[in-house]
């Protein structure tokens, strides 16, 4: 019975693609989805290869550019030793991992109260909670710049600490209170009924439900903050507390010569962090984004 | 007495809202404000501002360099939210279908979204080298062309060049939030409507795209946001160059604010992309609104 159920689900999720011919198969799906997957890999093999291209490599025009001939780590080991990258990258782990967990926190409870405790107002708080995250942070760089510099953070982590969650607490409390609307209220009549408190039922019974949610939340929030560029790039000026994207593209960019080997390496270097958490977690990434779309 | 408070569902709902109101009020909501009144001050860097009323915006419409700004903007959003919707929809159908290893797939395309802007943007920078381009390199080696392109160089080349970066970031969330819609659709839809005997332009102007509305209008939103807004890709890109012809209304602002000084002029053209956003937002909101029939019946 459950294998004629299976086989069932099996022939309506293939649809009626049966219909269709191999060769026809071919020319409309397999060829465009290989060029799209062409381009939108090809920068990352780009970067990739010339990060591992001694110089004179790179500037030669009569060898096949595509291939490294002779792989070299120089580029690697100058930005590793000659430049302040490795500050850069510890500076940006601080700030992107303190950031996402004190978010996350303080999107759990208000995600909790909006759509559990549901308060006098928790309908407008929630939808104010979704127009924050419709405000770009390039209208907000400015005055931030100058409450940052009047409250005497200007230049150090603590700036990057307390602005990024302006656009991840918005995110995640938004995702978060989807995933706790999928919650049956019933395990919370229960607990209630046994005597537990609001408290205990976020702690003991919301939470444990909703690690999946948490970990979207989590995912995404940190790949957010690794990828903020205008408020570090505003907000600090000394290089030893500069992040990752911020440090390559003013630091190691100087004069007319570009060393676009270590530049490529630095660039590679600083997306691997992001790449390798992401590659981990991909469901969870898809279906907190998609899932905040439809919403 | 505390405990009965705590059980309280308003007492308790105000507590744990206590840490993001905070948060958002100080940093968020402030600001906003606050931005709005820079741009009726003249404050420099460092300094305290005065009043002038609407001077910074008066001076500002007649600047052609705003202008030019605000056109490059509204070019770089149109164009680039087209091309993102148009190639974003097309992958998002050719992932819907039946393919081998179609998790993978998903997860190899979404990798433009996820890498930081400023770091693909350099990858970007030296693809595009006036004299060592891949791109003019592959060109010359096939015959079609006899000189290096230039891509940053030309005003209008720069415009397209950067339109084109944007796009290949742009493409992977359109793709796949719309495959989650695409997702949603029930093959029986598609199954009766090849027993009516539709084409397959028919089955996709027909069924797809009317039950895909919802979706597109909020995903072509966020698009339209985020694009009106950049910064990260032009200013590692171009910094507004060549001749400007580059520059948007965010970068402009950046470059008045911070290297320039003027913070008040600086927020004065923040602030003048609010109503744009409004815009888009309302259009997107009222214009393609879910309607009963498409979620699916009695609502």
């Amino acid at each position: 019975m459950r294998a004629t159920a299976a086989a069932e689900q099996q022939d309506t999720a293939q649809g009626m693609d049966y219909l269709q011919s191999m060769p026809r198969r071919w020319v409309t799906i397999y060829i465009p989805l290989g060029i799209f997957v062409f381009v939108l890999l090809f920068p990352f093999y780009w970067m990739a290869i010339t990060a591992f291209k001694p110089d004179g490599e790179l500037l030669m025009r009569s060898a096949n550019p595509f291939w490294v001939m002779a792989p070299t780590l120089a580029h690697f080991k100058k930005l590793l030793f000659d430049t302040p990258y490795p500050a850069w990258l510890l500076n940006t782990v601080i700030v992107s991992t303190i950031a996402t967990f004190a978010s996350l926190a303080a999107s759990v409870l208000a995600a909790y109260a909006i759509e559990r405790l549901r308060f006098q107002g928790a309908k407008q708080v929630g939808l104010a909670i979704f127009l924050a995250y419709l405000i770009p942070p390039s209208i907000l760089f400015i005055p931030l710049a100058s409450i940052v510099f009047q409250l005497g953070l200007f230049d150090t982590r603590w700036a990057l600490i307390l602005t990024y969650p302006t656009f991840l607490i918005p995110f995640c409390t938004w995702l978060l209170m989807g995933y706790f609307r999928s919650i049956p209220y019933e395990l919370e009549e229960c607990a209630l009924i046994d005597g537990a408190t609001r408290w205990e039922i976020l702690v003991k019974i919301i939470l444990p439900l909703a690690v999946p949610g948490l970990i979207s939340a989590g995912i995404f929030a940190f790949t957010l903050s690794w990828n903020e560029f205008i408020y570090a790039l505003t907000f600090i000026s000394s290089s030893e507390v500069k992040t990752v994207p911020v440090g390559i593209v003013t630091e190691l960019i100087e004069g007319d010569v570009y060393h676009w080997g270590a530049l490529m390496a630095g660039a590679l270097l600083g997306s691997l962090p992001v790449a390798l958490v992401y590659s981990f977690f991909v469901e969870y990434y898809v279906s907190g984004m998609t899932g905040a779309v439809k919403e | 007495m505390i405990s009965r408070l705590l059980n309280n569902r308003h007492a308790l709902g105000l507590l744990f809202m206590l840490p993001t109101a905070l948060l958002l009020l100080v940093f968020l909501t402030y600001p906003l404000g606050l931005g709005v009144w820079l741009g009726f001050t003249n404050t420099k860097i460092g300094g305290t501002g005065e009043w002038i009323g609407l001077s910074n915006y008066s001076y500002l419409a007649g600047d052609s360099l705003t202008q030019l700004a605000l056109f490059n903007t509204i070019f770089y959003t149109v164009v680039a939210s087209v091309v993102k919707f148009a190639l974003g929809l097309w992958l998002a159908l050719l992932l819907n279908k039946n393919l081998p290893f179609k998790s993978f797939f998903r997860a190899i395309v979404l990798l433009p979204w996820i890498v930081p802007t400023a770091l693909s943007a350099l990858a970007f920078w030296w693809i595009y080298d006036a004299q060592f381009s891949i791109i003019s390199w592959t060109l010359v080696k096939l015959g079609l062309i006899d000189r290096y392109i230039d891509f940053l160089g030309d005003p209008w080349l720069a415009r397209f060049s950067t339109i084109a970066a944007n796009v290949w970031r742009g493409i992977p969330f359109v793709a796949i939030s719309l495959l989650a819609g695409l997702q949603t659709i029930s093959p029986t839809l598609y199954e009766a409507a090849s027993i009516d005997g539709v084409t397959p332009w028919q089955q996709f102007r027909y069924v797809t795209l009317p039950l895909l509305t919802p979706i597109i209008a909020v995903v072509m939103t966020f698009s339209v946001l985020f694009t009106f807004t950049d910064f990260q890709l032009i200013y590692v890109l171009t910094r507004g160059g060549p001749l400007n012809a580059t520059h948007l209304m965010a970068t402009l602002s950046f470059q008045r604010a911070i290297p320039g000084g003027s913070l008040g002029e600086g927020a004065a053209i923040a602030t003048m992309m609010v109503p744009f956003l409004l815009a888009a937002i309302l259009f997107s909101y009222f214009g393609l609104q879910r309607r009963g029939w498409q979620q699916g019946g009695d609502k």
